[in-house]
C-alpha cells in the first residue's frame, strides 16, 4: 500500500521559482586562530524568497562547517540571529533575499558594540546586565484577592502594548551610536523593557525605574537618531518609548 | 566569560580541566516548564538552570494563541468540561486523573501568571479575556467555548518573558549556552540512581559536572526529526534522547501532532486562534470543507482531525495552488482591525514569508510537524518512571519532553502552555521538597567518560559524510513515511533508512575542530539524538495497528480500544547499531487511567 503523504510547495510567483547565485561577504573571526577579523566570500544558490539565514545555513551545511552564528526559531520570534546585513541591523531569519540588492554582494557581520566572540557571535552578557539593571519585572505590593487577577482596563493594557513585543535580540541597542562609543549607556532595549513596566497600571515602582534611568548613563544619553526604531524587527517605536520615559522623568509622574 | 553566572553560591572545583558544581536542584532547559519550575524551586533550594540557549530564545516563545483555563470570564465554563474535552481530544488515551489536575489547576496557573505581570488581553470589565480554540467546548461538545486566555497572538512570548522576568527578580542561577549531554547515574544498592548531569560549555568547550539531589528535565520537543515543522532548529530532543540512552523508558512516542495551519512549504505556525476568531479553511473551489467532516464545530475540530481532513482534500484533488498541494486559511472576513490587534504576528508572518496579505487574500496553509505527545513518562508529581509504576528518585520531567499523560494521542491547542505551567510548578515543588530530605548521591568514578568519548569521536573523526546530508535525508524520509498518514510499508521503509543513516552517522566528519563556540560539533551531537528518537517513534508507530488521534494508519483506519487503549512503553534494550530495531528496542504497554469517561466514538 502506498502512503498518501503529500508535501506542500512554497507558493510563489513564477519568476520566484528561479534560483540564482548570490555572493555573501562575511566578517569571520576565529579567536583560536585570528588576530583580527577577516572578510570571506561565499557564493550560494538562492531563491528570492529565501532568507539570509537560509544562505548562512547553506554555507555552514554545504561549504564550511566552521561558520558560526546563533539561530533558533527561524521566524523572528526568538531573537537569536540579529546581525549587520549590508550595514543595517536585522534578523537573518526575517531578511529575504528579494528585499536586498542582489546585483552586489551582501555584507554580513556581527552586531556592533558588544565583544566579538567568534564570526557572527558576540558576548550578550553586557546587554543582559543592562536589562537586569532596570528591574524588568512587575513590582506591586498590593495583592489582589487570593485566586484573583488584577483588574486592568483595555486602555491601560494598550498603554504599554508596543514595548511588550520586545524579544531581546539587541538589534536596537547595537545599532545605537551612543552605545558604540559609551558601553555604559543602558541602551534602547533596557529602556524599552523599563517602559513596559513604567507604563503598566499594575506596577507600583515606576519612580524607582525612572530614577535609575535619570542616571547619567540613562535616557538622557539618547540623541534621538532613530537607528533603534529602524532596527527593531518587531516594529516597536523604540525612540518614542524612550521619549515617553524622558517626559515621565521631567514631569515626575507617568 | 560570556555566560558564566557570577554567583556566590556556586563554588566550582576544577579537576583535570573539568568543572564540578553542586546544587540541590538542577533544571535542564529554560523554556516555560524549566523556568516555571525554577520559580518554585529557587526560593526553597539552591537551584541552577542549565540551558543550551539563552532562556528567552526557548521555543515556548513561539506559541501564539492562548492558554486554556475555565475562568468563565466571558461565558459559562467549568474545569470538568475542560477535563472532558482534554480526554476526548486525546482520543481517550489521556490519563484522566492527570487531565483533571491539568484542568483544575489551570485556573490558578493563569492567575499566577497574571499576578507575576503577564499582560493578558482584557475584557471591557478589565478581566482576562478569553477566545475560542479547537476542541474546547461547552457542556461536553455542544458548541465551542471561550476558554483560551491570551495576549494577542504572542501568548507564548509573553509567558516566556514573564517567567524570565520573575527568574531575574528571584536571582535564579542560569548557565546559558551550556549543553547537557549526559545524566550521571550511580549504582546504589544495586539500583542506578541519578547523581548529576554533564554539560558542555559552548563558549569554551569545557565540560561541567553538576552534582544534584534533584534533577528536572524540561528540554522540550524534537520536531526537527521532520522536514516541515513549526519547531526551532534547536528542538532536537536532547533531553528525551539522554533518558533513552540511559535505558529508561519513553512513552507513546508514536503520537506526534501535525498542526493544521503551517505556512505552506515553510511550516511556520499560524495560530489556531485565527480559526478561534472566525477564520475558515477552504479548498481550491472555496468550499468550507470542514463542514463535511465535523458538522458541529467545523474548523474548530481538534488538530488531528483538521490536519487529516486537509491532507485528504489535497489527496482527493481539491488542493489549491499550481500543484494543488495546499488549502487556504481565509481570514479576509475578519477585517483589518481584528487581524492587526488580535492576530498581528501571524498577519506579519504571512506578509513577510509568503508575500500574502491575510487582510485581502486567503493564506496557503498545510499541516506542519508541531508537538510530541509522548516523551519521558512521569506521574502527576512530575517524577520520572523507570517502568509502569516505579519512580526514579530525584528525577523529574515536565513540559513537552514529558508524558504525564495529559495529551493522550492528540493534544488540544492551548493545553501545552497550560501543561508547562501546571506541571513545571509541580516539578519545581516536588524537586525542592525531595532535595530537603535527600542526600547527594555520589558521582560515578568518571562521570564525564561517555561525553568525552562522544565529543572526541566527533571532533577527531576523519569520515567522509556530512551531518547536514544525513539530517536532510532523515527529515525527508520522516515526512514521506511517518507523517499524517502512515502504513506498515511506509514505516518499514523509514526504519530501513534510519538504520542506513545511523551507520553513515558513524562516518561523519565535522569541519570545525576548535574549542570555542563549536556549533558544528553541537549539530553533530544533536543529529545523533534525532536519529535515536526517530527510530523509537517509527518503531512504536509500526507496532500500533490502529488509528488513534495523531497516529493515523491507512492500513488500520479504525480505533481499536480492545487491543490498543493503552500506552506504549519503549525501552532501549540492545546495541542501537543492530540493523533490526527488534534487536534493540523492547516495547511494552501501560494501562490508561480511566476515571469518569468511558471511550466513545469521537464525533465533533
Amino acid at each position: 500500500m502506498s502512503t498518501p503523504t503529500v508535501e506542500a510547495s512554497v507558493p510563489a510567483a513564477a519568476e520566484e521559482h528561479r534560483s540564482f547565485t548570490v555572493t555573501l561577504i562575511i566578517r569571520r573571526f576565529d579567536p583560536e586562530v585570528d588576530d583580527e577579523p577577516r572578510w570571506q566570500d561565499f557564493d550560494v544558490q538562492m531563491y528570492p524568497t529565501d532568507r539570509i539565514l537560509d544562505a548562512l545555513h547553506q554555507i555552514k551545511w554545504d561549504q564550511d562547517g566552521s561558520l558560526t552564528f546563533r539561530r533558533s526559531c527561524a521566524h523572528g520570534i526568538c531573537g537569536s540571529d540579529a546581525m549587520r546585513i549590508n550595514g543595517r541591523n536585522r534578523l537573518a531569519c526575517k531578511t529575504l533575499i528579494k528585499d536586498l540588492d542582489i546585483s552586489k554582494p551582501i555584507y554580513v557581520e556581527a552586531i556592533k558594540g558588544l565583544p566579538l566572540e567568534k564570526d557572527l557571535i558576540v558576548d550578550m552578557e553586557p546587554f543582559f546586565a543592562s536589562y537586569r539593571d532596570v528591574q524588568p519585572f512587575l513590582i506591586a505590593n498590593s495583592q489582589p484577592g487570593a485566586g484573583k487577577e488584577r483588574v486592568q482596563t483595555i486602555a491601560d493594557r494598550e498603554r504599554f502594548d508596543d514595548t511588550t513585543k520586545c524579544i531581546l535580540c539587541a538589534a536596537c541597542t547595537s545599532s545605537c551610536p551612543v552605545f558604540w562609543t559609551d558601553g555604559q549607556y543602558f541602551g534602547p532595549a533596557a529602556i524599552v523593557n523599563a517602559h513596559r513596566f513604567i507604563f503598566d497600571s499594575r506596577d507600583e515602582a515606576s519612580s524607582v525605574r525612572l530614577d535609575i534611568l535619570n542616571d547619567k548613563e540613562g535616557v538622557w544619553r539618547c540623541r534621538t537618531t532613530f537607528n533603534c526604531s529602524e532596527a527593531c524587527p518587531r516594529g516597536i517605536q523604540v525612540t518614542k518609548a524612550i521619549a515617553e520615559v524622558k517626559q515621565a522623568i521631567v514631569r515626575g509622574k507617568v | 566569560m560570556n555566560s558564566t553566572p557570577q554567583s556566590e553560591t556556586d563554588e566550582v572545583k576544577i579537576v583535570d580541566g573539568i568543572h564540578y558544581h553542586q546544587f540541590d536542584v538542577v533544571i535542564v532547559g529554560a523554556g516555560g516548564a524549566g523556568m516555571r519550575a525554577a520559580i518554585e524551586a529557587g526560593p526553597q533550594a539552591k537551584t541552577a538552570v542549565i540551558t543550551k540557549l539563552y532562556p528567552t530564545r526557548s521555543h515556548t516563545g513561539a506559541a501564539q494563541g492562548g492558554m486554556a483555563a475555565a475562568l468563565a470570564n466571558v461565558e459559562d465554563d467549568n474545569w470538568e468540561w475542560h477535563t472532558f474535552d482534554t480526554v476526548k481530544g486525546g482520543d481517550y488515551l489521556v490519563d484522566q486523573d492527570a487531565a483533571e489536575i491539568l484542568a483544575k489547576e489551570a485556573i490558578d496557573a493563569v492567575i499566577d501568571l497574571e499576578n507575576m505581570g503577564l499582560p493578558f488581553n482584557r475584557t471591557p470589565e478589565g478581566k482576562i479575556d478569553q477566545r475560542r480554540f479547537g476542541g474546547h467546548t461547552r457542556d461536553h461538545g455542544k458548541a465551542p467555548v471561550r476558554r483560551a486566555c491570551y495576549a494577542a497572538d504572542r501568548t507564548g512570548h509573553m509567558i516566556l518573558q514573564t517567567l524570565f522576568q520573575n527568574c531575574v527578580k528571584l536571582g535564579i542561577n542560569f548557565f546559558n549556552e551550556y549543553y547537557v549531554l549526559d545524566l550521571a547515574m550511580t549504582e546504589v544498592d544495586g539500583v542506578k540512581q541519578p547523581s548529576g548531569v554533564v554539560a558542555y560549555e559552548l563558549a569554551t568547550g569545557t565540560l561541567h559536572v553538576f552534582q544534584a539531589k534533584s534533577i528536572i528535565f524540561a528540554t522540550g520537543g524534537f520536531g526537527k526529526i521532520f522536514k516541515t515543522t513549526s519547531n526551532a532548529h534547536t528542538l532536537t530532543g536532547d533531553g528525551v534522547g539522554i533518558i533513552w540512552r540511559k535505558g529508561l523508558p519513553l512513552e507513546d512516542m508514536e503520537f506526534y501532532q501535525f498542526h493544521p495551519t503551517g505556512l505552506a512549504g515553510l511550516g511556520i505556525l499560524l495560530t489556531e486562534g485565527a480559526r478561534g476568531e472566525g477564520a475558515i479553511l477552504r479548498n481550491a473551489s472555496g468550499e468550507r470543507f470542514m463542514e463535511r467532516y465535523a458538522p458541529t464545530i467545523k474548523d474548530l475540530a481538534p488538530r488531528d482531525i483538521v490536519a487529516r481532513c486537509m491532507v485528504q482534500e489535497v489527496l482527493d484533488g481539491r488542493g489549491a495552488g499550481p500543484n494543488k498541494d495546499y488549502v487556504y486559511l481565509d481570514c479576509t472576513h475578519l477585517g483589518a482591525e481584528v487581524l492587526e490587534t488580535k492576530l498581528p504576528d501571524i498577519t506579519e508572518f504571512a506578509r513577510t514569508y509568503l508575500g500574502v496579505d491575510p487582510v485581502v487574500e486567503p493564506v496557503p496553509v498545510f499541516p506542519t510537524a508541531h508537538y510530541a505527545m509522548g516523551g519521558i513518562p512521569t506521574n502527576v508529581q512530575a517524577e520520572v518512571l523507570r517502568d509502569n509504576d516505579t519512580v526514579v528518585p530525584g528525577l523529574y520531567a515536565a513540559g513537552e519532553c514529558a508524558c504525564v499523560s495529559v495529551h493522550g494521542s492528540n493534544r488540544l491547542g492551548t493545553n501545552s502552555l497550560l501543561d508547562i505551567n501546571v506541571f513545571g510548578k509541580r516539578a519545581g515543588n516536588a524537586a525542592a521538597a525531595y532535595a530537603k530530605t535527600a542526600d547527594f548521591v555520589p558521582l560515578p568514578a568518571d562521570p564525564t567518560k561517555e561525553v568525552r568519548e562522544l565529543v572526541d569521536m566527533l571532533r577527531n573523526s576523519t569520515g567522509t559524510e556530512r551531518l547536514s546530508t544525513i539530517r536532510k535525508e532523515l527529515q525527508e524520509e520522516m515526512d514521506r513515511g511517518a507523517q499524517v498518514f502512515r502504513t506498515d510499508e511506509s514505516l518499514g521503509n523509514v526504519l530501513k533508512t534510519i538504520h542506513d543513516l545511523r551507520v553513515r552517522y558513524t562516518n561523519i566528519a565535522i569541519q570545525d575542530k576548535g574549542q570555542r563556540y563549536n556549533t558544528d560539533l553541537l549539530e553533530a551531537i544533536e543529529l545523533g539524538f534525532l536519529l535515536d528518537l526517530a527510530e523509537v517513534l517509527v518503531f512504536a508507530a509500526r507496532n500500533r495497528k490502529e488509528s488513534r488521534g495523531g497516529h493515523m494508519r491507512d492500513d488500520y483506519p479504525d480505533r481499536d480500544d480492545e487491543k490498543y487503549m493503552k500506552h506504549t512503553m519503549a525501552y532501549l534494550s540492545g546495541d542501537p547499531h543492530s540493523p533490526d530495531p527488534e534487536d534493540h528496542i523492547t516495547l511494552d504497554w501501560k494501562p490508561v487511567v480511566v476515571t469518569n469517561y468511558q471511550p466513545m466514538e469521537r464525533k465533533y
